[in-house]
């Protein structure tokens, strides 16, 4: 280590040995050749003449999406309704989930640290690992193309994402509030209403908004395999080739993005 | 002159978030009926659902008993390209989000540069990966190839930021210390600037890494290679064992990925 924390706690600076550098270069030689390896693998079976064209073909791809078709909009406001739809109702069913998930998972307020405890973090792990346009696929296949498999989708990808976040901020709690609370004799709901919840209320309403703003995000692309708005009229415009209609959808979806990005940032700077 | 209530009539309520009782009542208003226009948007197809219960139930069949040898060979050519690309995207986003990084530090970096640098890291992050791959595939046709820049676009927006902001954050004495002692740019960046940001930085490429597994199992549903092409083809097909035998394969690495990068990010820190 080039940083050495001596017994005072304050940082030194000291030099690589040289074992510990020739470990270093080891190490590096070893990413190196990895990397060497993977290309070759990789690009085992490309087409180089494909890539070299790629300059042409990007020019002839942008010159026919400018200009972009605005007349096309007409068509899009449906799109636009569910795709903020999507993300909207999808957050409110995963706080919904996760809120009791998170209390299951975090070890202070688990009923159970042997039973309960693992299979919350396991639903919270298992949601987290996998990613939406995945759970798209899936509930695509099993509920039918359309904006409901889209809401499901972003609801169990954000159950673990908004569980995690919110279990770390429970364990991180002041237990002195909470022993206040329970030697007035209050039940475990009313030791979790006055002792708990007020402390975590900030973190959680960041957290919501925060998930908020990266679903509306996921849930312009989610269309792409068959869950509904922008990305539907997205792919809708691709198959058919028409490219002045995908630069409009990607107008949008960055308008989209940069309108829910600064909700999100009025919205936590009321809260903080 | 205040005289003694009895207990049971000071009841302490919370304080409100909104004050305003109006204001309150408006906002509840807007928020059922904005719930009540878009739950009514939603039109479910209950044949369909039923239809798809069924298959529900054959998928969770295929959770309990997945199918890893009838499609192995897509599967592993799928994950070969998911972890090749991974990894290639991550080393040469790096290499390239180093110098980046560095010219949208301002203080480091000239103004010119700085704009510059920072306009870029700001496109490569404004789209989502698929969405990108979208693109490249169209310009470099299907495969490997348009997932391994796409992936490498997001780590150059990443990472870039990151450092960028990082270095803007340094203790600017050790710069100072460096330089009044003659040290060139060279000299400062790899004796002041590099041992302070350079054990965060290996945490994020870890992280990366991670996060680079998980879009390269998407991608491959718009054609840009990787485990999510086998993935699709396989629901497209109905064949739900196999399926949740790449899903479960797919957690698999993504755990693998998250402990092995929180480990690092811990040892790092």
């Amino acid at each position: 280590m080039a940083i050495v924390i001596g017994s005072d706690g304050a940082r030194h600076w000291t030099l690589l040995t040289p074992g510990e550098q020739r470990w270093r270069w080891f190490g590096w030689l070893v990413l190196a050749a990895l990397t060497v390896f993977c290309w070759r693998i990789m690009t085992a079976d490309t087409i180089w003449a494909f890539v070299a064209d790629a300059p042409t073909q990007a020019a002839d791809i942008f010159g026919r999406m400018l200009p972009p078709r605005w007349s096309y909009i007409d068509q899009l406001w449906g799109a636009i309704w569910d795709t903020i739809n999507i993300a909207t109702l999808g957050t409110l069913i995963a706080i919904g989930l996760a809120t009791p998930l998170a209390f299951l998972a975090a070890r202070n307020t688990t009923p159970s640290v042997l039973f309960l405890r693992p299979v919350a973090l396991f639903a919270i792990v298992a949601s987290r690992s996998i990613n939406a346009l995945i759970w798209g696929l899936l509930l695509v296949a099993v509920l039918g193309p359309g904006v409901l498999a889209g809401i499901f989708a972003i609801a169990l990808r954000s159950i673990g994402f908004i569980g995690k976040l919110l279990y770390e901020a429970i364990e991180e709690i002041d237990e002195t509030q909470v022993e206040a609370i329970r030697a007035t004799g209050a039940g475990q709901m009313q030791v979790i209403g006055y002792g708990i919840w007020p402390q975590i209320l900030p973190a959680f309403a960041t957290i919501c908004v925060f998930r908020w703003d990266i679903n509306i995000r996921e849930s312009t692309v989610l269309g792409l395999v068959g869950a509904g708005g922008l990305g539907l009229a997205l792919e809708g415009s691709l198959n058919t080739l028409a490219w002045p209609q995908v630069s409009l959808i990607l107008l949008i979806i960055l308008v989209t993005v940069i309108l829910s990005e600064w909700i999100t940032a009025q919205v936590r700077r009321m809260i903080i | 002159m205040t005289e003694a209530i009895p207990a049971q009539h000071l009841v302490w309520k919370p304080p409100r978030l909104i004050e305003r009782a109006w204001l309150r009542w408006v906002i509840l208003g807007a928020i059922i009926l904005y719930l009540w226009l878009a739950l009514g948007s939603i039109d479910v197809n209950w044949t369909r659902v039923s239809e798809g219960l069924v298959r529900a139930a054959r998928l969770f069949a295929g959770f309990l008993q997945p199918d890893f040898t009838t499609r192995w060979r897509d599967i592993q050519q799928g994950l070969i390209e998911s972890l090749t690309m991974t990894v290639c995207a991550t080393v040469f986003g790096l290499v390239l989000a180093l110098p980046i990084g560095l010219g949208a530090a301002r203080n480091v970096a000239p103004l010119w540069l700085y704009g510059l640098c920072r306009a870029f890291i700001a496109l490569a992050r404004a789209f989502q990966e698929i969405i990108v791959a979208i693109l490249f595939v169209a310009m470099f046709g299907f495969g490997t190839f348009a997932g391994f820049l796409t992936l490498s676009l997001s780590t150059i927006g990443f990472l870039s930021k990151l450092i960028a902001d990082d270095i803007e954050e340094i203790d600017p004495a050790q710069v100072e210390a460096i330089r009044a002692t003659g040290g060139g740019f060279w000299q400062v960046m790899d004796y002041a600037v590099s041992p302070q940001i350079g054990p965060r930085f290996v945490g994020l490429t870890a992280y990366k890494v991670d996060i680079n597994f998980r879009e390269s199992s998407v991608i491959g549903i718009v054609g840009a290679g990787g485990i999510g092409a086998t993935l699709n083809t396989a629901l497209d097909r109905y064949e739900f064992d196999s399926a949740a035998a790449i899903l479960l394969i797919i957690i698999g690495i993504v755990m693998i990925c998250e402990y092995g990068s929180g480990w690092i990010r811990k040892a790092m820190a």
